[in-house]
């Protein structure tokens, strides 16, 4: 791939990137979150279209139009989120799209013998070509997706993520898989966060960094230490307003905390006035502590107080006790977006009698306070562009008045101006005494507008530093468990 | 009022209305000439009831993002229960009460069964139109149910000279007033708009602390003594407890709210413009039969207007 270059409406997603595979080859790419690694391997999928540049496979030029057409070429993407079809066999599965039939009827016999060569290529021979693939763990799962990229000949092959949802036996199942598509001379790309992966299996790595490449080094010249600064290497801009905050008591306590998976044994105190940052990679159990506390997902053990209440509840009594959420999924989770702005907004606290011209007049107040750009407050929510639903959904919290705000990625999908002016509010808040605990997969907005950071990795909360006492390099290494 | 005209709601009324009065203009011109004569807007009132009573706690249920395939079942085993109550020598007064009971008891237990088992309503309430249809049948051992004349029979009929004050039916009264009463509790009441709530976003709601499980059980609930009420008016009309009555009563219900609007997916959706579709529906059926069409024509048209009136829809939302 030669001087790709993409941009999104004002942002440059990816500015001349060069990347290049050799046949045989297990090539790592990394790169943090907003780095320009999904849009890269979206464009190389046929997904999107680059603005600019060319690709060349096998020495042909190469501009898939359709994900399709990539995939009849040899690319083959495995994504986390799996892309089978639990209700079908691993045979059906496997041969999907390209099935073998006599006269309209599917030949079952070759389909077998065609899978199970399929796997066998890859080492695998004591599986149920028949049984329905929900009935597979997981990890087994991977591997006859895997088995997919085979039986089409894909040329290759990119696994994004492949690890986070695996455990250790079955991650060096899947290092034996890769190592065999190495051998067959099928090149692959390797997205991780996890650094000693990248070390154990990957011979060529290129680094990017904010759409563009900064590095690109043979594997084993270089060590963990130089990757993150790669990685990393950029100053925190000054968008970030940062008072002087004085933290008081603590308000959220939480002790030796189970969830049902994740998080495992975390303790965490929150004061009043203070932001505390939770940093760590997707699927880390950040949210899923953060839901824990509030209700949301059930806890296996441990203590919550918060203020003078002990215990476990539901979302409804941490409403009433002083403590809102706003979630990481709006579309799914945050907002009804068939309802009006002033629904959304005055939903956790609705008189038993709703009085329309008290409920617009409070919805007009803060669609103001937060500059919050709509007609009318009476107009569905979905109208809005994201920075402007997300003002509402945090306008929630701030109309129930709450004292404690959990906030789940402030600042995902929405654009510059509106962060900013989020980052702003979360600044007045903390000195209003709020106290805030964040989440979030951008580490400059954590380093600008925390007190406090705290990394979680694999359902493990680390102890909580001052920002001052860390940095980027250090979170990055916590994080991907270096 | 400018806010209310500014809600896209109110032009899905107009459509509604001008469909009508095409529908009306039509029959005026094709049918006899009584088709418009106010003894027959009476006519209509009245056999508009049953389905318009039903179609009250359907819009509810169906704005909460559920279905309810048990009405028609429910509504005979009302009758059923009515005239039982009656032919054993009990006051109309409890037979009613005990009859429209009856229908909240089953919309208690669909609800019941969707939020404990967690089993799609779809599915819930198709064995419940089994089970229900199938119990009134057992209680009256598949014959239909005489009992003694009572007020009850009233409640349906044309006010006469000595009563001419009431108007309509009484039927048709009960069926504005709560109609009103409904359409005020979804938009005016924490109890509505949490339904609309579950219907447009659950987890949105289940993190906003509304009390998801109670919402829906609620909303059975008030489903089924509407039910229950459509299950009196249907006595009434008949006069006896008849186990077969008002087969596929659930489906002209779901098209009436369909038709008035509301998007099976949840969320959307008005009193008013359910009543409009029931309202729509009756007059293509009197009109047909006024112009002695056969049935068939009658379905057509009706399932015509379906596809049309969602496709309208469909459009109007793609356009925004």
């Amino acid at each position: 791939m030669k001087s790709i270059s993409k941009r999104f409406g004002a942002t440059i997603a990816l500015d001349n990137v060069e990347l290049n595979i050799e046949r045989g080859e297990v090539h790592a790419l990394v790169g943090e979150n907003g780095s320009g690694k999904s849009t890269l391997m979206r464009i190389l999928s046929g997904a999107i279209r680059a603005d600019s540049g060319s690709i060349t496979l096998n020495g042909q030029p190469y501009s898939p139009k359709n994900p399709m057409e990539a995939r009849k070429l040899g690319i083959a993407m495995i994504y986390q989120e799996l892309s089978l079809c639990p209700h079908l066999s691993t045979a059906e599965n496997v041969l999907l799209g390209m099935e073998f039939q006599n006269f309209g009827i599917i030949d079952r016999k070759e389909s077998r013998k065609r899978t199970q060569e399929a796997l066998k290529l890859l080492g695998i021979t004591d599986l149920d070509v028949d049984a329905p693939v929900s009935e597979l763990p997981i990890a087994t799962r991977q591997l006859v997706e895997i088995a997919r990229a085979v039986a089409l000949k894909s040329d290759v092959v990119v696994l994004d993520e492949p690890t986070s949802s695996l455990t250790q036996a079955d991650v060096e199942k899947l290092f034996g898989v890769v190592n065999t598509l190495r051998e067959k001379g099928t090149a692959v790309i390797y997205i991780s966060h996890f650094l000693d992966e990248i070390k154990r299996i990957c011979d060529h790595m290129t680094v990017l960094r904010d759409g563009v490449n900064v590095g690109a080094a043979k594997v084993s010249d270089v060590d963990t230490d130089t990757i993150v600064s790669m990685m990393v290497g950029r100053k925190i801009d000054t968008i970030y307003p940062r008072s002087v905050r004085t933290p008081t008591d603590v308000v959220v306590e939480i002790t030796g905390l189970h969830g049902m998976t994740k998080p495992e044994n975390a303790n965490l105190k929150l004061r009043k006035g203070e932001v505390v940052g939770i940093a760590g990679l997707n699927g880390s159990g950040r949210t899923e502590l953060v839901r824990c506390l509030f209700g949301l997902d059930a806890v296996k053990s441990g203590k919550i107080r918060v203020g003078k209440f002990e215990g476990f509840a539901k979302p409804a009594t941490r409403w009433s006790e002083g403590v809102g959420m706003l979630s990481e999924d709006r579309k799914l989770e945050g907002l009804a977006l068939t309802m009006t702005i002033a629904d959304n907004l005055t939903l956790t606290k609705l008189p038993s009698i709703v009085s329309n011209a008290k409920q617009l007049e409070d919805a007009e107040l803060w669609v103001k306070n937060l500059g919050v750009k709509c007609r009318t407050p009476l107009q569905p929510i979905g109208d809005l562009s994201g920075g402007n639903q997300q003002k509402v959904a945090i306008a929630r919290l701030l109309y129930h008045d709450v004292d404690v705000l959990l906030l789940d990625e402030p600042t995902r999908g929405i654009d510059v101006g509106s962060k900013e002016s989020i980052y702003q509010l979360i600044d007045q808040l903390a000195l209003q005494g709020k106290a805030i605990l964040m989440v979030s997969s951008y580490l400059p907005e954590l380093l600008g507008t925390c007190d406090r950071i705290a990394v979680m990795h694999k359902g493990i909360l680390g102890e909580t530093r001052a920002v001052a006492d860390t940095d980027a390099e250090q979170i990055i290494r916590e994080a991907a468990g270096a | 009022m400018k806010n209310f005209l500014k809600s896209s709601g109110i032009y899905n009324l107009l459509g509604l209305v001008v469909a009508w009065m095409g529908i009306f203009a039509f029959f005026w011109w094709k049918a006899p000439p009584n088709f418009h004569s106010l003894d027959n807007f009476k006519t209509m009132a009245r056999q508009d009831t049953i389905v318009a009573i039903a179609t009250l706690g359907m819009t509810c249920i169906i704005i909460c993002g559920g279905i309810d395939l048990s009405v028609g079942s429910v509504v005979a085993f009302v009758t059923v229960i009515i005239a039982a109550l009656l032919q054993a020598h009990m006051s109309p007064w409890v037979s009613l009460l005990l009859g429209v009971g009856a229908g909240g008891a089953w919309g208690l237990f669909n609800g019941i069964l969707i939020t404990r088992l967690k089993v799609v309503p779809f599915i819930v309430t198709l064995g419940t139109y089994l089970l229900v249809r199938g119990a009134a049948k057992g209680l009256a051992h598949n014959r239909t149910i005489d009992s003694p004349a009572s007020w009850l029979n009233d409640l349906t009929s044309q006010p006469t000279d000595h009563d001419a004050w009431r108007i309509l039916p009484t039927g048709v009264w009960i069926t504005i007033i709560g109609a009103i009463a409904v359409a005020l509790m979804l938009k005016r009441t924490r109890f509505g708009r949490h339904i609309v709530a579950v219907g447009s976003n659950e987890q949105a709601a289940r993190l906003c602390g509304v009390p998801v499980e109670r919402v829906k059980l609620g909303v059975y609930c008030l489903a089924g003594l509407l039910v229950g009420l459509a299950g009196l008016m249907q006595y009434s009309r008949l006069t006896l407890g008849d186990p077969t009555a008002a087969d596929g009563l659930e489906l002209k219900v779901i098209a009436a709210v369909v038709i008035g609007g509301a998007s099976l997916n949840g969320g959307q959706g008005s009193i008013f413009g359910s009543l409009l579709g029931a309202w729509i529906m009756t007059t293509i059926s009197t009109g047909c039969s006024q112009m002695g069409l056969d049935n068939w024509v009658e379905q057509m048209v009706t399932g015509g207007i379906i596809v049309i009136s969602v496709a309208i829809d469909r459009l109007r939302v793609r356009k925004d």
